[in-house]
């Protein structure tokens, strides 16, 4: 056990967790979080923190976002009840439906926040970062509702396995600019997507996509995202009279799962998983899994677990799913993972496209290859714990890993 | 027996030289083990020679604050095992010792996984004189500032041509060594031109502060030192030596050039 982790007093963590004391004015999610970030940014960051305290619980900008949240996306999504999957895995499970979401994922909830304060907070374009894709045809279709240019940084590695994402990403007006630096993945795209911001910081918004980078953007994709949990345990409650047992969400930077958490993290009688992409195997490369392999440090503007070898170079990772694949995660997942309050694992590559492949044939329903690592979470949670009621978050569908799937899953058969 | 210089002093002293003799001082920058790590403390010791300050980077994984140049070296240092550890070991082993200060730069995350217990020690024995920490705003410095200033070594700040007039004056009043002004918003490595409002924002930040201010961030040919003489007291040149270097063509004569 290395010093940094004996210094965390898991008691008070939680403690701290359950009477709601994070991000606290510094933005830090008790040792974690904070805002590392060049001094070009710093009075960009500041106005946003600024924005967020002013607009965020504001009634008027409140109305206006629940009115896009209803009626341009389609909220509440839905919690349908996994009929077969039940019977066959044994236990009661129910989905909430963010693939319902408008764009065919949860990003959605948090792009049209983000893009409604840019617009209050007089920005003139947005940028934004995408690995799978979705938040970037979320971006771009939250810019073109509300009225900005946008222009989505990614990965080149990633348009290639996300390509149907980049088509529509482009309808949508957005310009889309491939990434070819470092690892031509997402976390390639944030530092492309930050050199952008420090070039214009005035007036340009970063719409961040996920429960990282510096402060308040985690506590800002956190509120942003609740609404899911939110409505998930109101559902839960009206439709079976009780909380679930167990809540299960997938975890790359981490804000569909921080979203379905959120809201539970009081109920201490309902057990919290995060599923991280386990990849192909435990070895530095082989996976994206932070939680389970990292060590603390900073990237991207927060401190938080990273994938990183001795000499703090943030190692490649490996993912069947591009939003998955990335080498840290929200500071405030650490921060429950420190506290003991949500535990996270790993499923691998092969598992996540079998649950997705049992998921289809038996519920009708694609889901997304993130989804589908807390399908196979929630599967093998079920094996070992009969006749729990579980919630999985499906954070988005299926179609735009039609690629991977024709090179996997579809060998052979089309 | 007088009592040996702060390193950070060092690094002012440096500066000032320089401008008694009526020019801006020089600072270059390296990227550590770049292009060969063989050769590397020989380049280092050569370009020490006509400069005044020199900047060793550390490469790392996500260089954010770095512009395509930089970003190359960077990861061609990497693909040849260069760390802070060896660039530390590097500094202390050569029999010979560079003529200038020197420098080292580098994202935050080699630094903690090195450990701020160790650090401060290891780079005075390795003759390093301060840091420049491009991802570390003043707020989040309390830590490594003090680790260092236990063995006298500076942290040097940034201010930048957005920085609001109060941010300013607090930060280059906290200022050692001397005060990096970021000559553009942007990534290192483009080309800048020098316009009035550059000039008159150099001024302001040079009347905030009590240590020298160089300017970086761009600064490619005599024309622009020319121009920032008289506003700045010193300049550093970053990706333009790198492309030197890249080319291979001779950076002593580059780096004479311009001064």
């Amino acid at each position: 056990m290395s010093t940094f982790e004996k210094s965390l007093d898991a008691k008070a963590l939680l403690a701290n967790v359950l009477s709601d004391r994070y991000p606290d004015e510094r933005g830090r999610f008790g040792p974690f979080g904070g805002s590392y970030i060049p001094e070009t940014l710093v009075p960009a960051l500041n106005r946003l923190k600024e924005g967020v305290k002013r607009y965020l619980h504001d009634k008027e900008f409140q109305t206006e976002y629940q009115a896009e949240l209803r009626d341009w996306i389609g909220r509440p999504t839905a919690l349908t009840h996994a009929r077969t999957l039940s019977k066959r895995w044994g236990c009661e499970l129910w989905l909430k439906r963010e693939d319902l979401a408008h764009t065919g994922a949860h990003k959605i909830n948090n792009s049209i926040g983000q893009v409604l304060l840019a617009k209050k907070l007089g920005a003139k374009r947005v940028i934004a970062e995408t690995g799978a894709g979705q938040h970037g045809v979320a971006s771009a279709a939250a810019c073109a509702r509300i009225g900005l240019p946008c222009t989505v940084y990614m990965g080149a590695v990633d348009m290639e396995r996300q390509a149907p994402n980049v088509g529509r990403m482009k309808l949508l007006g957005a310009t889309v600019v491939p990434v070819t630096s470092g690892d031509k993945t997402l976390r390639a795209a944030v530092d492309e997507a930050l050199r952008d911001w420090v070039t214009d910081p005035n007036g340009t918004y970063y719409c961040l996509g996920s429960a990282i980078g510096p402060h308040p953007y985690p506590y800002l994709v956190r509120e942003l995202q609740s609404i899911i949990g939110r409505e998930a345990r109101e559902q839960m409650l009206q439709r079976t009279g009780s909380l679930p047992d167990v809540a299960i969400a997938c975890v790359g930077g981490g804000s569909n799962a921080i979203g379905l958490f959120y809201p539970f993290v009081k109920d201490t009688q309902v057990q919290l998983i995060g599923i991280e992409a386990g990849g192909t195997g435990t070895g530095l490369g082989q996976n994206a899994a932070s939680l389970a392999y990292g060590k603390p440090g900073v990237l991207q503007g927060c401190y938080s677990m990273l994938l990183q070898d001795e000499n703090g170079q943030i190692q490649e990772t490996h993912s069947v799913s591009a939003g998955l694949d990335y080498p840290g995660v929200g500071p405030e997942h650490a921060l429950l993972q420190a506290a003991g309050r949500v535990s996270y694992e790993g499923i691998e590559d092969d598992d996540a496209l079998n649950a997705l492949e049992e998921c289809c044939a038996a519920e009708g329903i694609l889901p997304a290859i993130e989804s589908s690592h807390a399908l196979a979470g929630a599967r093998r949670y079920a094996k070992n714990n009969p006749g729990k009621k579980i919630l999985i978050g499906l954070s988005g569908r299926g179609d735009k890993d039609m690629p991977t799937l024709q090179r996997t899953l579809l060998v052979g058969k089309i | 027996m007088p009592t040996p210089t702060k390193p950070s002093q060092q690094i002012s002293d440096a500066i000032r030289a320089a401008q008694s003799q009526d020019r801006p001082a020089l600072v270059a920058f390296l990227t550590g083990g770049f292009p060969e790590p063989d050769h590397f403390h020989e380049l280092l010791c050569k370009v020490a020679d006509v400069s005044d300050v020199v900047e060793i980077g550390v490469p790392f994984s996500d260089p954010m604050a770095d512009g395509l140049t930089i970003q190359r070296s960077s990861r061609a240092a990497l693909a040849k095992g260069i760390s802070l550890k060896w660039i530390l070991n590097t500094l202390q082993s050569a029999k010979q010792k560079p003529k200038a200060p020197i420098l080292l730069m580098s994202y935050l995350n080699p630094l903690l996984a090195f450990g701020f217990d160790k650090l401060p020690q290891a780079a005075r024995m390795a003759g390093v004189s301060g840091f420049i920490v491009p991802d570390l705003p003043h707020e989040e410095s309390d830590a490594i500032q003090t680790a260092l200033h236990a063995e006298g070594l500076a942290l040097i700040q940034m201010v930048t041509p957005v920085t609001p007039a109060e941010r300013l004056a607090m930060l280059c009043k906290s200022a050692e060594g001397f005060v990096y002004a970021v000559t553009m918003t942007g990534t290192t490595g483009k080309q800048v031109a020098t316009p009035n409002e550059i000039l008159r924002y150099m001024d302001s930040v040079r009347a905030a502060s009590n240590v020298p201010v160089c300017a970086g961030f761009g600064i490619r040919t005599r024309e622009q030192v020319q121009a920032i003489k008289g506003h700045a007291d010193g300049m550093v040149v970053g990706s333009a030596l790198v492309e030197v270097l890249e080319r291979g063509e001779d950076p002593i004569k580059f780096l004479k050039d311009l001064k």
